[in-house]
């Protein structure tokens, strides 16, 4: 299947969970007003429709085309199926920059708790791009990000635990477990432009990435700029989960999931998979955030909670696979 | 003529040891140099140092005249071609995509047109949809040369190439990049056969400790002193009908 092909039937997937996600909900309207809503956007199932769950669902569309590309280059840069964008700290970092904001009592400021998750995002990437530099094997890579993850979680333990507001820890938890409730319009323009920055460096990144099958060195002798390629990998990977965090909090498993969703569809290319892998993303959280919602539970379910229910699950039965097909 | 590949005098360290000491080497353009010498003696590193994979403590290297430390990623892609040791490949895409990744220069038809047709040389034309993962790693060995000779690069290097391969595939891999030699590139190879190497290579450079012991036709090189201090063998290159042997024993 030609990459076009592949692309354009995915979007024909996407666009319809989208129309699925904003015409389904946990108020059920009558075809009337259905009518009523696409003839008087200003109407209350108007409203409904477009003011509170369109926006939701594009930016879970966002959120996750931004962690599925991610988690692509990703494990194209670290050779690793099982690398994620949480892999090198940026999700720990990030979700803590956002906590910090929050503890600090910023919350009250518009776009603050974004930008918060997108500088701990940023500091990371930049982090770990330096270390990259040094350390050449993507293990020791990996094992850094590790560190670093956990280094985050800690100290984002440490915020929970000297933090005086009840409601501070609450608003903390609920950025952690991620969320697009609540989104409007703004908070997805807001995205947008860290994202596109973010895409552009992974694409960037493909023809590298491809070039990286052979090994670092070889790689390198057919060409590749190996600092350049880190780099653009790196902060574009950052930028998009950065963007992710800021605008939905913490969300697992999308960004390791999507690409292996649409692996054998472009025979393990790591440059023809990152698009896909952005669609299925964009996809899977689609459909996750539209689960949360009309999943009849007292308190709604948190986005983050969903993919991690069904994301932890598929994440051992990959593993597992791997193991089974670990070839010499 | 323009030396494909000239290294002068270099000193190369790996951790706190000196792998290569004073190291000086040429290859002009159709030749087949064999580098030889035991393990650890510094082979790959005289490979790795002369292709700027490993930083140099003194010395210099060019290729076809230009000096390594001027030239950036792909213009040393348009001047060398380089097999690893290592065949370890990430992802298991087609086989004529990986010979195609040694052609990037090329649009990607024409890459895979080339790929194909370097797949179909080295035996392996009945390969090209396969994924490189799932084969045996003599089929992927194969694939990797096609990818090698698809740089059409003036220097051609290759660390180990016939490792693991059974007798036919070790012959015919040579053969192959005799042919390249033949048609104008220069071919470097490392090996630990000895036979094979006196066989297949027009000069052979003796390697032991980070140093150049003698650099000469086999029949010269493999002197049986060199296979006694060397090597550590009791032994001798005898000519037989079908090519040359190296037999010893331990000493």
């Amino acid at each position: 299947m030609s990459l076009l092909r592949l692309c354009l039937i995915m979007l024909g997937l996407l666009a319809l969970a989208a129309i699925l996600a904003v015409g389904l909900g946990e108020i059920p309207l009558a075809t009337d007003q259905y009518v009523q809503a696409f003839a008087h956007p200003a109407s209350g199932p108007g409203e409904v429709l477009w003011t509170i769950r369109a926006p939701r669902v594009v930016m879970a569309a966002l959120v996750g085309g931004a962690l599925g590309l991610a988690g692509a280059a990703m494990q194209g840069l670290l050779r690793n199926p099982l690398a994620d964008p949480g892999v090198l700290g940026v999700s720990a970092a990030s979700g803590l920059g956002a906590a910090l904001c929050i503890a600090a009592g910023l919350a009250v400021v518009p776009g603050a708790i974004e930008l918060g998750a997108l500088v701990g995002a940023l500091a990371a990437g930049i982090g770990v791009v330096a270390i990259s530099l040094r350390l050449r094997e993507p293990e020791a890579l990996i094992l850094f990000g590790v560190a670093l993850s956990a280094f985050c979680g800690a100290l984002t333990a440490l915020v929970f635990n000297l933090a005086s507001s009840p409601v501070a820890i609450a608003e903390i938890l609920a950025w952690l477990m991620g969320s697009v409730e609540n989104r409007d319009w703004t908070d997805g323009l807001r995205a947008v432009l860290p994202m596109a920055v973010g895409a552009w460096l992974c694409l960037k990144s493909g023809q590298g990435l491809r070039m990286l099958t052979l090994g670092e060195e070889a790689a390198q002798l057919s060409g590749l700029n190996m600092t350049r390629l880190r780099v653009f990998a790196v902060a574009g990977a950052a930028l998009l989960t950065g963007a992710a965090v800021a605008g939905a909090g913490v969300i697992g498993f999308v960004g390791l999931a999507a690409p292996h969703l649409v692996r054998a569809l472009v025979r393990d290319d790591p440059r023809r998979i990152l698009w896909p892998s952005a669609l299925a993303g964009a996809l899977l959280l689609v459909l996750a955030d539209l689960a949360a919602r009309i999943v009849p539970t007292e308190q709604e379910l948190k986005l983050g909670v969903v993919t991690a229910l069904f994301g932890a699950p598929a994440f051992a039965l990959l593993a597992w696979r791997a193991a089974r097909s670990w070839r010499t | 003529m323009t030396l494909a590949w000239n290294l002068e005098a270099v000193v190369a360290r790996q951790g706190h040891k000196t792998v290569l000491n004073a190291v000086s080497l040429s290859v002009r353009p159709g030749e087949v140099v064999g580098v030889v010498g035991p393990n650890g003696a510094g082979k790959t590193s005289l490979l790795r140092a002369g292709l700027g994979l490993l930083p140099l403590q003194a010395g210099s290297v060019r290729l076809s005249g230009r000096d390594l430390s001027g030239l950036g990623a792909v213009e040393r892609a348009g001047l060398v071609g380089y097999l690893p040791q290592d065949r370890r490949l990430a992802w298991n895409l087609p086989a004529e995509e990986v010979a195609a990744l040694g052609a990037v220069d090329l649009p990607e038809t024409r890459a895979l047109d080339l790929a194909r047709d370097r797949l179909a040389r080295v035996g392996a034309g009945d390969l090209t949809r396969r994924g490189v993962l799932d084969m045996s790693g003599g089929e992927r060995a194969r694939v990797l040369l096609a990818r090698l000779l698809a740089t059409r690069a003036p220097l051609l290097v290759a660390d180990e190439p016939v490792a693991g391969l059974d007798p036919d595939a070790q012959f015919l891999t040579l053969d192959l990049l005799r042919a390249e030699a033949a048609g104008g590139a220069a071919v470097v190879v490392t090996l630990h056969d000895l036979s094979l190497a006196a066989r297949s290579c027009d000069r052979l450079v003796v390697i032991a400790a980070g140093r150049i012991v003698v650099d000469a036709p086999p029949a010269v090189a493999l002197s049986p002193q060199v296979l006694a201090e060397v090597f550590n063998l009791n032994g001798r290159l005898i000519e037989t009908e079908a090519g040359p042997v190296v037999a010893g024993t331990r000493l």
